[in-house]
C-alpha cells in the first residue's frame, strides 16, 4: 500500500516534471512556429496576391505571379546563373576539400598551422570577401597584373565584367547533333555558361573549401588506419585505396557536403551583392538578389514572395530529404 | 630517397595552397598600410613605401559607429541565443516527450530555408511590432533564426551527458531546474563556448536580415556599413579595403584564439555526417 502510494506520488511529479520540461521549449516552438512555418504561410499567400505597391493587397490571383515570373527574362538568366553557380562551386569546393584533406592526412608537421590557414576565410563575411575579391579580379587590377611582377606580360580577363555567355551555337557542328537528338533548344544563351560567374565561384570557394576539407578530414580520421594498411600490404596503389576504400567510406561526407553547400549555392546574395551585383546583361545575378530589388527596392511584394516561394521550393527539395536520411541514421546509431 | 623527396613536394604543395588562401590578406594589409600617394592600382602588389595607418583612420572612422552597432546587436543576442539553445538542448535529450523527435525535425527546417521566403512577413511584423529599423528588431530577428542551430548544437552537445546521471537525480526527487543546475549546466562551457562563437561569427556577418531590418545609414551594422562604402564610387578603394580589414577583425581573433570551438560548431552545423 505504501509503496503503491508514493509510487503514484513519483508518478505524479514525474508528470508535473516532465509537463514543466514542454513548458520550456514552448517559447521556442512558438517562436519559431511563428517566425518560419507562419511566415513561410504569409509568403505563400503574398505571391499568390495582387500586392504591387507599398499598400498590402491580398486580392487572389492564382499562379499568375508565378507564370509571370517563369516568362520574365530575367529570372530565366537566374536559373541558368544559379544552376551554373550550384554546379561549379560546389564541384571546386569537394575537390579541393578532398585533396587538401588527403594531402594533410599524411602526419603532417605544423599540420594545425595549415588546417587554421585553408579555414580561416570561414571567419570572415561574404561582403568583406566580396569587397576583397573585387579588387583581386578587377580587370586592371589583381590578379591580371601579378604576371607583370615576374616580368611577364599582364593578362586581359575582363573576370566578373566579361559579359561573355559560353553556350553551343545552333549552327556548330554540335548543335546540329543536339538538334537532331531532339535537343536543339540547348542550343541557346539560356543554357550557356556565363564567364562572369566564374569570379563569383572562384570568391566563394576561397571562402567555403576549408570547410569541406575539415569534414574530409573528420572523415578520414574516422577511418581505421589498417583497413588502408591491409590494402598497402597487399599492394594496392595509394590511387586505388583512394578510390576503392577512402571515397566509398566517405560517401555520407561527400553527401552533407553537398547538401550544405547547394542550399548555400541557392540563396547566394551577399557575395554576389558586394562583388559584381547584377554583372553585365545580369551575368551574375541570382535569385535573391532579383527578390531583394523586387520587393524592397521596387516594392512589387507578391513578385517577390513568389522568387521567395520558388527558392524555398528548390532549397527544400535538396534538404528534406537530407534531414529524414540524417536523422534516421542517427536514430540507427 | 624517393620518400623524403615525396615529403619535400608534400611540403611546398600544402605551403603553395597557403600562400593562395592568404593572398587576400596580404592584399588588404600592404593595400591599408600604403599612403594615399602610393596607392595605384598597378601597384597592388608591392609593399607600402612605410607603415602609414591613413586608409585605417579612414576607414574607421567611417566605420566606427557601425562597428558599435554590430556589438549592441551581436552581444544581447548571442547571449539570449545561448541560453535559448541550451535549454531547448536539455529538454530534447533529457526530457524526451512523445512527438520530441518530430518537433526538433521542424525546428531544424528552419535551419536551412532561405530566409527570403519570410522577410516580406517579418518586415510587416517588426513594423507592427515597432522595432522595425531598430537593433532590438534584428536582435529579435537573430534571436529567433538561431534557435535551430543553438538548439541542434547544445542536443548534441548534452547527448554525451550519460542519462543515468540524469536518471538517478530524477528518482532521487530532483526538479528539473535542480538538474540542470546541478549536473547539466556545470558541464555545458564547452558547449556555451562553441553556440557563443557561432552565434557570434554569423551574426556579426549577416547581411541580408541587416539591409532589410534597418535602413537608417546611423543604425546599421558594419556589414551593411562596408558594402555602402564598397558600392560608393567616391571611397577610394584602398579605404574599402581598410575597411574590409576593420571589418573583419573581431570575428578574425575569435578564431584566431578559439578556432578549435569554431570548428567544433562547423561540424555540429553539418549534423552528423
Amino acid at each position: 500500500m505504501g509503496i503503491g502510494t508514493s509510487g503514484r506520488r513519483l508518478v505524479r511529479r514525474a508528470t508535473s516534471e516532465q509537463a514543466a520540461a514542454v513548458a520550456l521549449i514552448i517559447p521556442s516552438l512558438v517562436a519559431v512556429g511563428v517566425f518560419v512555418y507562419g511566415f513561410i504561410g504569409w509568403s505563400a499567400l503574398v505571391s499568390v496576391s495582387e500586392w504591387d505597391t507599398l499598400r498590402p493587397d491580398y486580392t487572389y490571383v492564382g499562379l499568375d505571379n508565378f507564370r509571370d515570373l517563369f516568362r520574365n527574362f530575367r529570372f530565366q538568366i537566374d536559373i541558368r546563373n544559379t544552376v551554373v553557380f550550384t554546379v561549379l562551386f560546389v564541384a571546386a569546393c569537394l575537390g579541393l576539400g578532398f585533396v587538401l584533406a588527403s594531402l594533410l592526412d599524411r602526419h603532417i608537421v605544423g599540420e594545425g598551422i595549415f588546417r587554421s590557414i585553408y579555414l580561416f576565410p570561414m571567419a570572415v563575411s561574404f561582403i568583406v570577401t566580396g569587397v576583397v575579391w573585387r579588387w583581386l579580379l578587377a580587370p586592371r587590377a589583381g590578379v591580371n597584373i601579378l604576371p607583370e611582377k615576374v616580368g611577364l606580360g599582364a593578362l586581359d580577363y575582363g573576370w566578373y565584367t566579361d559579359p561573355t555567355v559560353t553556350y553551343v551555337h545552333a549552327d556548330s557542328r554540335l548543335g546540329e547533333a543536339l538538334h537532331a537528338a531532339g535537343l536543339g533548344f540547348l542550343a541557346d544563351p539560356n543554357y550557356g555558361i556565363p564567364l562572369a560567374m566564374i569570379s563569383v565561384v572562384i570568391a566563394a570557394t576561397w571562402q567555403m573549401s576549408g570547410f569541406v576539407m575539415v569534414m574530409y578530414l573528420a572523415g578520414l580520421r574516422a577511418i581505421p588506419e589498417e583497413l588502408r594498411e591491409a590494402a598497402r600490404m597487399d599492394g594496392a596503389s595509394e590511387f586505388r585505396i583512394v578510390r576503392h576504400i577512402s571515397l566509398p567510406l566517405l560517401r555520407p561526407v561527400t553527401l552533407s557536403a553537398i547538401i550544405i553547400l547547394g542550399h548555400q549555392s541557392l540563396k547566394i546574395f551577399d557575395l554576389v551583392m558586394s562583388m559584381s551585383r547584377r554583372g553585365p546583361g545580369f551575368a551574375t545575378d541570382v535569385p535573391a538578389l532579383f527578390m531583394f530589388e523586387t520587393s524592397f527596392q521596387g516594392n512589387h511584394f507578391s513578385h517577390g514572395a513568389a522568387i521567395s516561394i520558388v527558392m524555398l521550393v528548390a532549397v527544400s527539395a535538396l534538404v528534406i530529404p537530407y534531414l529524414f536520411w540524417s536523422l534516421r541514421r542517427e536514430a540507427r546509431l | 630517397m624517393t620518400i623524403r623527396w615525396s615529403r619535400i613536394a608534400l611540403y611546398t604543395v600544402l605551403i603553395l595552397f597557403a600562400v593562395l588562401y592568404l593572398m587576400p590578406i596580404y592584399v588588404l594589409l600592404v593595400t591599408g598600410l600604403k599612403s594615399f600617394g602610393e596607392v595605384r592600382l598597378e601597384q597592388m602588389w608591392d609593399l607600402p613605401s612605410g607603415l602609414h595607418f591613413d586608409s585605417f583612420k579612414e576607414a574607421y572612422s567611417a566605420l566606427d559607429s557601425n562597428l558599435g552597432n554590430s556589438f549592441k546587436m551581436v552581444i544581447p543576442a548571442t547571449v539570449i541565443s545561448c541560453m535559448l539553445g541550451s535549454i531547448n538542448g536539455y529538454v530534447l535529450t533529457k526530457w524526451r516527450f512523445p512527438g520530441s523527435d518530430v518537433l526538433f525535425f521542424l525546428l531544424l527546417y528552419g535551419m536551412f530555408i532561405p530566409y527570403q521566403s519570410v522577410l516580406i512577413p517579418l518586415v510587416k511584423t517588426l513594423q507592427a511590432l515597432h522595432v522595425y529599423g531598430s537593433l532590438w528588431g534584428l536582435v529579435v530577428t537573430h534571436v529567433v533564426y538561431g534557435i535551430p542551430i543553438t538548439t541542434l548544437i547544445f542536443r548534441n552537445y548534452y547527448a554525451n551527458i550519460p542519462t543515468e546521471l540524469v536518471e538517478a537525480a530524477k528518482i532521487d526527487g530532483a526538479s528539473i531546474f535542480g538538474i540542470y543546475r546541478r549536473i547539466v549546466f556545470p558541464l555545458s562551457l564547452p558547449g556555451f563556448v562553441v553556440v557563443a562563437i557561432w552565434q557570434f561569427t554569423n551574426i556579426w556577418n549577416d547581411f541580408l536580415f541587416a539591409v532589410t531590418v534597418t535602413s537608417n545609414p546611423s543604425i546599421q551594422p558594419a556589414t551593411v556599413a562596408l558594402n555602402n562604402m564598397a558600392g560608393s564610387f567616391i571611397v577610394e578603394w584602398n579605404v574599402q579595403m581598410a575597411g574590409a580589414l576593420i571589418a573583419a577583425l573581431p570575428t578574425l581573433i575569435v578564431y584566431v584564439v578559439l578556432g578549435r570551438f569554431f570548428v567544433r560548431g562547423l561540424m555540429a552545423g553539418a549534423l552528423r555526417g
